[in-house]
């Protein structure tokens, strides 16, 4: 049994609608699958996505795990991302993980707290490195970040609602009106 | 100092410009009625005249591009915008996203009707959110007053523009893993012309598609407003070096940030815009257009910062991407290149030999480096892989992954082999980058 509802399947024909093969609609239903999956991919949200795309499972599965941002196992409710490419290494990238791997007592190979709470992991260049080091939290980027502040978005986020890091499927859904 | 015109970068400060009414209260969408009134044609001899190369990293000059597509209708065209922007160093594409979106979808306005596109994808990097939202917005603004749509102001032609998220793979603002990751496919590279047709003959879906980059197109807006032969005029260096172009400049400047700058700017006013390398130290070396261009030495300082002056005046690959990285003398070179290795290792896509297998032979050796474990013949080794992945990588991203190893070689080598003489303990300058 599937889990997307008949709205998912309508955002699903219409991502269809913008190119000239369904197959070209996989990134995005992935991205979709995964908000609807809780986060990640599970080879059921694999299997669902191939069968309204009309594709092998092992071709959408091909596709999942060649890219990074499709999540193969769950994470925590909050996914802490820092930077840590050469613009933000000289400016305190390290210290700035090995302080969050302290604080939250897990290593930043994509470890999760016990609590669920915290999944923190390094990666590769952001794309911010004039306002570095460089943290993403969900789709929200954080510069110029420094252990302290770094401590007081942990304590907010302890609190806040969880934030998939994928696109906004109901808001693209939302602003393609036209 | 040389005077700055600021032609993309106009209106960045002005409040509320990434709406649609403040962007049009400041000229905006006038030049894209003023392409429209013209032949497509027309639009690719004003590219020409300009001067415009590719502001992504190859500097391919744009017009050729364009020329290259059939002069037809008889099949639809595709634009695509690369705005996959990775390059480590590299952060100018989502600040124009972000500040400036209207810049962009008329950029992609103009250019899709040079290339006799009805169709554009924006193909942006998954990781860029915030920008996504900005530009998706903008296009929707675009669609609300007419510019986007079908019989775009009763011209009879169709423009629409799409946006697509990518999921983290740097390989993907490679052109054809691009279209690849387009089409819903794994971000591979494919075969190049001549093996391949070109893909403005035959690209993604088998159709005639130009893949541009965000600020290349966007470079078009003030392009028609000046005319092609006004902005031509604008550069200091090369004559084919044209214009002005976005640099990303971090690492340990006084400034960093987003720099609008015109092409053949002496490197050393580059430095000054930027206030300089941070106070009380001295540069060591530069990144001068992204990671994969390579470490430049600190002299000479007075030479045109611009597609022709970068590679002949320092060993780098050239201007790149725009991605100028600084460091000074803190900083250790050996880790700053393993980390780079280390990065174009993860990324590499695993379709060639050289660029998979080479990229883990060199991670291999970086690590027991580091680990104080290093041979000093481990120098004349990395050098040995490096060259066997030189030329015979399948896409560029082995060229770019080593481009920065041997120039870390040619202008270090006494550095790496103090570290592989002095084990553990020549590492003690390692604790300014936390190791």
């Amino acid at each position: 049994m599937g889990k997307f509802t008949d709205a998912d399947k309508a955002r699903l024909d219409e991502l269809v609608s913008r190119y000239p093969t369904k197959k070209a609609a996989l990134l995005p239903s992935l991205w979709l699958a995964q908000e609807v999956y809780g986060g990640w991919l599970p080879l059921e949200a694999m299997d669902e996505v191939a069968g309204y795309l009309e594709l092998p499972t092992a071709d959408v599965q091909g596709v999942a795990t060649f890219y990074t941002m499709y999540n193969k196992s769950p994470r925590g409710q909050h996914a802490i991302e820092i930077c840590h490419n050469v613009s933000c290494m000289v400016l305190g990238a390290e210290q700035l993980i090995q302080h969050c791997e302290r604080r939250l007592g897990i290593s930043a190979t994509g470890e999760t707290t016990d609590d669920g709470v915290f999944t923190l992991a390094r990666v590769e260049c952001l794309g911010a490195c004039c306002n570095a080091p460089a943290v993403q939290v969900g789709g929200s980027y954080y510069e110029n970040v420094t252990p302290e502040q770094l401590d007081a978005l942990i304590e907010k986020l302890k609190s806040a609602p969880s934030e998939v890091a994928s696109p906004p499927q109901a808001q693209m859904a939302e602003m393609r009106k036209f | 100092m040389s005077e700055q015109p600021q032609l993309l970068y106009k209106h960045r400060q002005v409040p509320g410009i990434n709406t649609i009414d403040v962007w049009c209260q400041h000229g905006g969408y006038e030049s894209f009625k003023k392409a429209l009134a013209q032949e497509p044609d027309a639009i690719i001899e004003e590219a020409k005249v300009s001067g415009l190369r590719g502001r992504g990293g190859a500097g391919f000059p744009t017009h050729i591009k364009w020329n290259a597509v059939p002069k037809n209708r008889d099949v639809e065209h595709y634009l695509i915008i690369n705005a996959d922007e990775g390059e480590p160093g590299t952060a100018k594409d989502r600040d124009l996203m972000n500040g400036l979106p209207h810049l962009l979808v008329e950029g992609c306005l103009i250019s899709m009707h040079a290339i006799r596109a009805s169709k554009c994808y924006i193909y942006i990097r998954g990781e860029y959110i915030e920008p996504w939202k900005s530009v998706q917005k903008a296009i929707n603004e675009a669609y609300a007053k007419g510019f986007c749509g079908k019989n775009v102001l009763g011209s009879g032609l169709d423009f629409d523009i799409y946006t697509h998220l990518g999921a983290g793979a740097y390989e993907c603002g490679e052109e054809s893993a691009l279209m690849s990751s387009l089409m819903g496919e794994r971000g591979m590279p494919r075969l190049k012309p001549p093996a391949a047709p070109l893909p403005m003959i035959s690209g993604a879906w088998q159709r005639p598609s130009v893949v541009n980059n965000v600020e290349t197109v966007s470079t078009m807006v003030p392009i028609i407003e000046m005319g092609g032969a006004k902005y031509a005029e604008i550069g200091y260096g090369s004559p084919r070096s044209r214009g002005t172009k976005l640099f990303s400049i971090s690492g340990h400047v006084e400034k960093p940030g987003v720099y609008e700058i015109v092409l053949g700017t002496p490197f050393s006013e580059v430095l000054e815009l930027c206030g300089g390398v941070r106070k009380g130290h001295t540069l060591k070396t530069y990144i001068p257009g992204g990671s994969s261009m390579g470490f430049a030495p600190p002299t000479p300082l007075d030479y045109p910062f611009d597609y022709e002056g970068i590679p002949a005046n320092t060993k780098t690959l050239g201007l790149g991407s725009g991605g100028l990285i600084v460091f000074d003398e803190t900083t250790p070179i050996v880790p700053i290149t393993q980390r780079l290795v280390d990065f174009y290792h993860h990324e590499s896509c695993g379709k060639c030999t050289p660029c998979r297998e080479g990229l883990n032979w060199l991670h291999k050796i970086y690590e027991r480096i580091m680990a104080g474990a290093g041979k000093e013949s481990d120098v004349d080794l990395i050098w040995d892989i490096c060259d066997s992945i030189r030329g015979k990588s399948f896409c560029a991203l082995g060229e770019g992954a080593i481009w920065p190893v041997m120039t870390s070689l040619l202008l270090f080598r006494d550095e790496y082999l103090a570290y592989i003489r002095g084990g553990k303990d020549a590492m003690a300058d390692l604790t300014t980058i936390g190791l």
